[in-house]
């Protein structure tokens, strides 16, 4: 163990990793992954598969052994311990309810090793059934139960012990959309009612959206960019996380000057854009770099009107334009080749009004929305 | 050609399926139980024939003088059983759990198979042997008196059951153990349970059915063997099988040795219940799911 590691403050972060590597044979699943979780948060992972997401969670459990670095728990360092001797409960991807418990045995397994008295098991047991909206189910076996009902049983199962942190491996992977959606909002609900840290670990970026406070994304086994929802929707720090969450239009070009508030950013093509000097990452000196801009932000004018006083303009022309109900969905081939998408209310109403496929536009936005990240998909430090 | 209506012929369909089992199970099953149960209820002796006069002290007599054959044989095949567990149960678990050829292993288990049961025994003879290397093996470590022998020993016998019937208990075990679920033992070690208590409290109960298969697939035939004492032990060691045996095929005591087999089915019929009672049904029935 590094003799430099400090472990964190007993009041600091919940969960500290300190540059943890995990390597299977010739594969590193997990690359020096530093992270710090604060008591209370609702922290999820997010990644595509394969990212080291659900490892680094099992590292938090302690399923898995980090090839290098430390794994601290309220302040403790528990690299070294077992899972059944860490203060975290996990609520597992297929549940992995004991199938030859009933739900009331199942909930009390953790209470039951601990030795809590028959009294108090009964109690919380109910406290935690009612809580998750079981109640009557005690004697059902998993296998006579719906996987919503059984999502809900993994999680009171965990919920019971009161751990320091709950651990979520993709809880709702296996559910219809529905289900997953009434689900998340319930999950969102508990945790606020307990209080305790969950670390939920998701391929879906709505979902971590919706529910948590704070998400990592990751990526080849580090993570990309940690922050809120609306941080890494509005200010993505690597085109990766500009991708990956939501639909970003991408752009080549160079940045020209970075002086004052506005940076000039030249596209491939020859057109000028402005980027608020204040998105450009000081790391990202010298490499190359993309400016993108979401849809949403994207307003569609006909080509012959002039262009709106500071506004970032590009020329296309309309390839497709979608009626969605609430929007309208436009995907325009841009003067430099690129495919934008951009998406209008249906404030107007009437479908695709004036504006259908064939046409000349202007693309604008305010600068104050452009998107600065460095090519390719990698982090500028790593 | 007759033409039945698809309701009908839907309907048959099922019975279709089980014709030729049934079939199989009436000629050589139900007809020589009964003719079996007939034979046992009569009296006579080989010269004048045998004639059925409702002999049912022929059970009662039977029973007296065999005893201790009866007795024997529940003994033998009891221990024969627990050892096969001690002994297939870690096995199992490692070519279930841990090991990575687990055709090879398993092909392993069953190639004395591939030999004769009787050719299996008789090499026992050769193993146990007086001047065998096991004998001298076990007098050198003090294990056994100078002048101490296995084979024509009780031992030998038990040992040759244990071996011939290994693969029955092993093999339900290993089908058993490798349906669980992994990720089971990984959430019970969440749930604050140590690596033996996650054993106890949820492999054990999970393998509970394969453990149950694997004692009825074993004990059954070995309380009903005769090669093992009859080729390992001597008449002092005879089970009920080698006078059922006997009294067939040499004497000739029909009524005798079919009411010592009835005796015998019944007898394995009430163990296999109390068995089931006290594993509990219920558990087997839920581990099964």
């Amino acid at each position: 163990m590094d003799s430099d590691v400090t472990a964190p403050p007993a009041d600091g972060p919940d969960i500290r990793l300190d540059r943890v590597v995990k390597r299977f044979g010739e594969t590193v699943a997990v690359d020096g992954l530093t992270v710090d979780i604060e008591r209370g948060a609702f922290y999820a992972l997010l990644g595509p598969s394969g990212c080291g997401k659900t490892t680094t969670l099992r590292m938090i459990g302690g399923f898995e052994d980090p090839t290098e670095g430390t794994v601290f728990l309220g302040g403790r360092n528990v690299t070294d311990l077992p899972p059944y001797k860490r203060d975290v409960n996990t609520v597992f991807q297929s549940y992995a309810l004991f199938p030859h418990l009933d739900v009331q045995h199942n909930v009390a397994f953790g209470l039951e090793r601990r030795k809590v008295g028959k009294n108090d098991v009964k109690k919380r047991v109910a406290e935690v059934l009612e809580m998750t909206q079981l109640t009557g189910y005690e004697k059902r076996k998993p296998a006579q139960m719906s996987g919503g009902q059984q999502q809900r049983v993994a999680l009171a199962r965990a919920l019971v012990n009161r751990p320091k942190a709950l651990l979520l491996d993709e809880p709702l992977g296996a559910l219809d959309l529905r289900l997953r959606k009434q689900l998340q909002i319930e999950l969102k609900r508990i945790q606020k009612e307990v209080g305790i840290t969950f670390v939920h670990v998701t391929h879906d970026q709505e979902e971590a959206m919706t529910m948590a406070d704070r998400i990592a994304v990751m990526n080849e086994g580090h993570i990309e960019q940690a922050g809120s929802a609306t941080e890494l929707y509005e200010t993505p720090a690597t085109e990766f996380v500009a991708s990956f969450l939501g639909d970003c239009n991408l752009i080549d070009g160079d940045l020209r000057s970075r002086d004052g508030v506005v940076a000039d950013f030249r596209t491939h093509d020859g057109a000028h854009l402005r980027v608020p000097s204040e998105r450009i990452d000081p790391a990202l000196n010298g490499s190359p770099v993309r400016v993108g801009v979401r849809p949403e932000k994207l307003t569609l004018l006909p080509a012959d009107v002039p262009a709106p006083d500071g506004a970032n303009v590009l020329r296309g022309r309309i390839e497709i334009a979608s009626f969605l109900g609430t929007a309208i969905q436009y995907v325009v081939h841009t003067a430099g080749g690129e495919e934008f998408t951009a998406i209008e209310q249906n404030r107007l109403g009437g479908g695709v009004h004036s504006l259908g496929p064939g046409r000349d536009v202007l693309l604008a936005w305010d600068p104050a929305h452009s998107i600065l990240v460095a090519k390719g998909g990698t982090h500028a430090g790593a | 050609m007759l033409r039945l209506s698809l309701r009908t012929r839907r309907s048959l369909f099922p019975y279709l399926l089980l014709g030729p089992g049934l079939l199989w199970l009436i000629v050589f099953y139900l007809i020589p139980i009964l003719s079996q149960g007939y034979v046992s209820l009569q009296t006579g002796n080989i010269e004048q024939g045998y004639t059925f006069n409702w002999a049912f002290h022929v059970y009662s007599d039977a029973l007296s003088e065999y005893g201790a054959q009866f007795a024997r044989s529940f003994g033998y095949a009891a221990v024969a059983t627990v050892l096969c567990l001690i002994i297939s149960f870690p096995l199992a678990y490692y070519i279930a759990f841990k090991s990575r050829h687990k055709n090879i292993l398993l092909l392993l288990i069953v190639l004395p198979f591939f030999t004769n049961y009787l050719v299996r025994t008789i090499a026992w003879q050769t193993i146990l042997a007086d001047d065998g290397w096991v004998v001298h093996f076990l007098q050198n470590v003090g294990l056994l008196s100078h002048d101490g022998r296995l084979l024509a020993t009780r031992t030998a016998v038990i040992a040759g059951i244990t071996y011939n019937f290994l693969p029955f208990m092993a093999l339900p075990l290993y089908v058993s153990l490798e349906k669980i679920d992994r990720r089971l033992i990984e959430a019970a070690t969440d749930l604050y349970a140590s690596r033996a208590t996650a054993f106890r409290k949820v492999t054990l109960p999970l393998a509970l059915p394969g453990i149950f298969a694997g004692s009825l697939l074993t004990f059954i035939p070995a309380v009903g063997d005769f090669i093992n004492a009859q080729f390992l032990g001597t008449s002092r060691q005879y089970m009920i099988g080698n006078v059922i045996q006997s009294k067939f095929l040499v004497i000739a005591d029909y009524p005798t040795a079919a009411a010592l087999s009835f005796v015998l089915m019944f007898v394995i019929l009430a163990a296999v219940l109390l068995y089931a009672r006290a594993l509990g049904t219920r558990n087997l029935q839920d581990a099964a799911i």
